[in-house]
């Protein structure tokens, strides 16, 4: 059993454990849909509701699994819940805010093939987190994902306003950008106990 | 026009659309396994077997599945195979999974994978499709040894964990840790972006000649 406590699991997963940043989960809207901030925060929240539904699902996922003995099916079973909360938000989203859908595209039903949804359905149970330290594991990734979807897109905001040599154009200048924001999380390694 | 040969589709995969440095898919095991030259081979070869074997499956069954449940029905099969490949490695070398952790199983969420299936394995014959995957695994291993060999050395200054420098080597210890890889990744992209630039360019000076 883990011993985290629920500030410490949240502080470190918001910022020196970030999602993106730190464990490279994710990767795919944060370099896909971060161009514009208006399209990031929405893409960030629903992504987070995601990994909230998938986590607290995996949870009891999992404790039926164990009972059964069934581990080895774990992966199959996550993705295919996942894959349904997905369903769930983009039938919801294309309900209420039709503009928003349009704007996000193939991105939303994207959202599937995240890792970090994937990646906290797998991390809790490799960490053996109880039912409250997932809640916080899940929330504080949801929260560390928009965090680093927001000022991704700040910056690229900014950066169309500079001169870019046409060697680094498109995806290079948006990694070094990750790497440059990842750096400067690390700064933040030791808050919430570290790992 | 005539179809592209198999042998065509092979080397597409590993040079003209190369998975990580042209079309800059399946970043998450790109930046998070390839610390070390031994891990990302480990992984390249473990997503290249996931890959050709649901390609085949996918390729066999296409006339099988429904249209409007096919992602689903992509996903479970990938997903069958990770596992497959999760418990054979667990098997091999415990060390080594220990290395890659969930990343191994996070392989199911690499978007090379649903991607190929859906776009490829799909609409084409057993054999291209798996000849066509094989090579992007392979190109997909390549990238990751190219991007683990930069981060090891500079990073540990050790290749495939053999010492390189001698023992006064100042390592260079924030390529191996998160914003390295970033870093790494972009320099690739950057050289690769290069030699496009150069070729367009001496394309278009000899169409000028020809003209």
């Amino acid at each position: 059993m883990n011993n985290d406590t629920v500030a410490n699991i949240l502080l470190t997963t918001i910022l020196p454990g970030n999602f993106v940043l730190a464990m490279f989960l994710g990767m795919c809207p944060f370099l896909g849909v971060s161009q514009k901030l208006s399209t990031a925060v929405p893409m960030g929240i629903a992504t987070a509701f995601v990994i909230l539904v998938a986590s607290l699902s995996a949870y009891f996922l999992n404790m039926l699994l164990v009972h059964y003995h069934l581990e080895f099916l774990s992966v199959i079973t996550f993705i295919t819940v996942i894959a349904c909360a997905v369903q769930l938000v983009e039938m919801f989203v294309k309900k209420t805010f039709p503009e928003l859908f349009r704007q996000l595209g193939i991105y939303l039903p994207l959202i599937t093939t995240n890792c970090a949804v994937l990646g906290v359905a797998l991390f809790q149970t490799a960490r053996q987190y109880n039912f409250i330290q997932s809640l916080a594991y899940s929330i504080g990734g949801g929260i560390g994902f928009t965090l680093a979807l927001i000022l991704m897109a700040g910056l690229r905001e900014r950066m169309q306003l500079s001169n870019v040599p046409t060697l680094v154009q498109g995806a290079a200048i948006s990694v070094v950008l990750g790497g440059l924001l990842s750096l400067s999380f690390m700064g933040f390694a030791g808050i919430g106990g570290g790992e | 026009m005539s179809a592209p040969s198999s042998f065509d589709e092979f080397l597409d995969g590993i040079w003209k659309q190369n998975p990580i440095f042209v079309m800059v898919l399946g970043m998450c095991p790109t930046l998070a396994v390839t610390v070390s030259a031994i891990n990302s081979i480990s992984m390249g070869l473990a997503t290249t077997f996931v890959l050709a074997a649901s390609c085949l499956l996918v390729s066999l069954l296409r006339s099988a599945i429904p249209k409007q449940v096919r992602i689903a029905s992509y996903i479970v099969i990938i997903a069958t195979f990770v596992t497959v490949v999760d418990y054979a490695i667990q098997a091999i070398s415990l060390d080594l999974y220990e290395a890659l952790g969930a990343y191994i199983k996070l392989i199911v969420a690499n978007c090379i994978l649903l991607g190929r299936a859906e776009a490829h394995a799909a609409k084409n014959p057993p054999l291209p499709a798996t000849l066509n995957a094989f090579g992007m695994g392979l190109g997909f291993t390549l990238g990751l040894l190219a991007i683990g060999s930069v981060r090891e050395i500079l990073g540990a200054g050790k290749l495939f964990g053999l010492s390189l420098f001698g023992p006064h080597f100042q390592p260079w210890v924030v390529m191996v840790l998160p914003p390295g890889g970033f870093f790494v990744l972009a320099g690739w992209l950057i050289v690769f972006a290069a030699f496009r630039h150069i070729s367009i360019k001496r394309n278009a000076q000899l169409g000028g000649v020809q003209s």
